[in-house]
């Protein structure tokens, strides 16, 4: 099981990330953020589709995206 | 099982939206930098030098040591800064109105000193923080504010090539040039700002790598497209690649 997490409140809406997801399951909401942007989202049918790549927190100029994936105990640590 | 966070925001990257616009690539540069120091351990050692364009509070974002220097004359501040204090890092972030326009002179003589400093440079193809107008590096043909009808190659000469001119010079031990707009240049990008800090860590000379970067704002387009941009006309003209690599790797 892997977890998207969106940290909206810092999200500008620049759809970078939308591109470059494996699985082309971010996608634009109907919500706004305190700053008034239009924030991404996962819908929750599509996240099972998630392979955890983490791209799009690679590629997210404002670092508003965490992906967890889930890793054996004994995989060493993240670099 | 356990889990893991996949690219995880580096510690040295402040918790603080920017105050870039979306889709600006100074973000990303700003965390591939932070990741970099993290993983050569070292923050703690580290004297950021910064410049003036949209970059300008770096400081606000990378908790580093940091010094503001005057419009393009961050390699001379980090030279003082590296010949007083050479037991710390010490880079510059400039952009390409800084570094190619305004402050041509000091990169020139800083790399080719080989000062043991590295410079991380951004190139938008334009200034940005002041409102889009034409930088030594606009594309020919590209509109800007102060040439509205496109750059012309016979009033205002071809734009130069940052990474090359360095690497052509005597005291650097690496330049390289890469760019943002793919994951699989971002992670190269990534390489080479390691080797243009690894030139300065193993006291080989000077050490360079220029980002092609976007600025959507001022390139009238929306992220997605200033990537594709950058694909299609940036690179060919700013071809991607090392211009001098001499850490034998
Ligand atoms: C001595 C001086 N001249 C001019 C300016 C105005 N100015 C501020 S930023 C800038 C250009 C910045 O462009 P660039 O280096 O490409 O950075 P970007 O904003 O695109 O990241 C200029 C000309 C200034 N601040 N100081
Ligand atoms: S890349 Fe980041 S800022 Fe841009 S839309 Fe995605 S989450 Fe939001
Ligand atoms: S004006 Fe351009 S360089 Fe400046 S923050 Fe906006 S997109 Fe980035």
């Amino acid at each position: 099981m892997s977890k998207v997490v969106f940290l909206e409140e810092l999200c500008k809406g620049c759809l970078l990330c939308t591109q470059v997801c494996s699985k082309k399951i971010i996608t634009q909401s109907s919500r706004f953020n305190k700053q008034g942007y239009k924030v991404v989202e996962i819908k929750p049918e599509d996240l099972e589709k998630c392979i955890a790549c983490g791209f799009c927190s690679l590629v997210c100029p404002d670092s508003a995206i965490v992906v967890y994936k889930s890793v054996e105990e004994k995989e060493p640590e993240n670099v | 099982m356990t889990e893991k966070i996949m690219f995880p925001k580096p510690q040295v990257l402040a918790n603080r939206p920017t105050h870039y616009c979306p889709g600006c690539h100074h973000g990303l540069a700003h965390k591939l930098v932070a990741q970099v120091l993290e993983e050569l351990k070292l923050p703690e050692k580290t004297i950021c030098v910064g410049s003036i364009g949209c970059s300008v509070f770096i400081y606000n974002y990378l908790l580093l040591d940091t010094i503001e220097a005057p419009h393009g004359r961050a390699p001379a501040v980090a030279t003082g800064v590296k010949r007083a204090r050479p037991d710390k890092f010490v880079f510059t972030y400039q952009g390409d109105g800084d570094l190619a326009a305004i402050g041509l002179a000091e990169i020139m003589h800083c790399a080719n000193r080989g000062e043991r400093v590295s410079v991380v440079f951004v190139n938008n193809t334009i200034y940005g923080m002041t409102g889009g107008q034409m930088a030594p590096t606009t594309l020919v043909g590209q509109k800007t504010t102060t040439c509205p009808g496109g750059r012309c190659k016979d009033r205002e000469g071809e734009p130069f090539k940052m990474a090359e001119i360095i690497g052509s010079l005597g005291g650097t031990a690496y330049a390289a040039r890469t760019a943002l707009n793919d994951i699989k240049n971002i992670q190269k990008t990534k390489k080479a700002i390691k080797l243009a800090f690894r030139a300065q860590l193993e006291d080989k000379g000077f050490g360079f790598v220029e980002i092609l970067s976007s600025c959507p704002t001022n390139w009238k387009m929306t992220p997605l497209q200033a990537n594709e941009r950058i694909a299609k006309e940036m690179i060919p003209y700013f071809p991607l690649g090392e211009f001098k690599n001499t850490l034998g790797e």
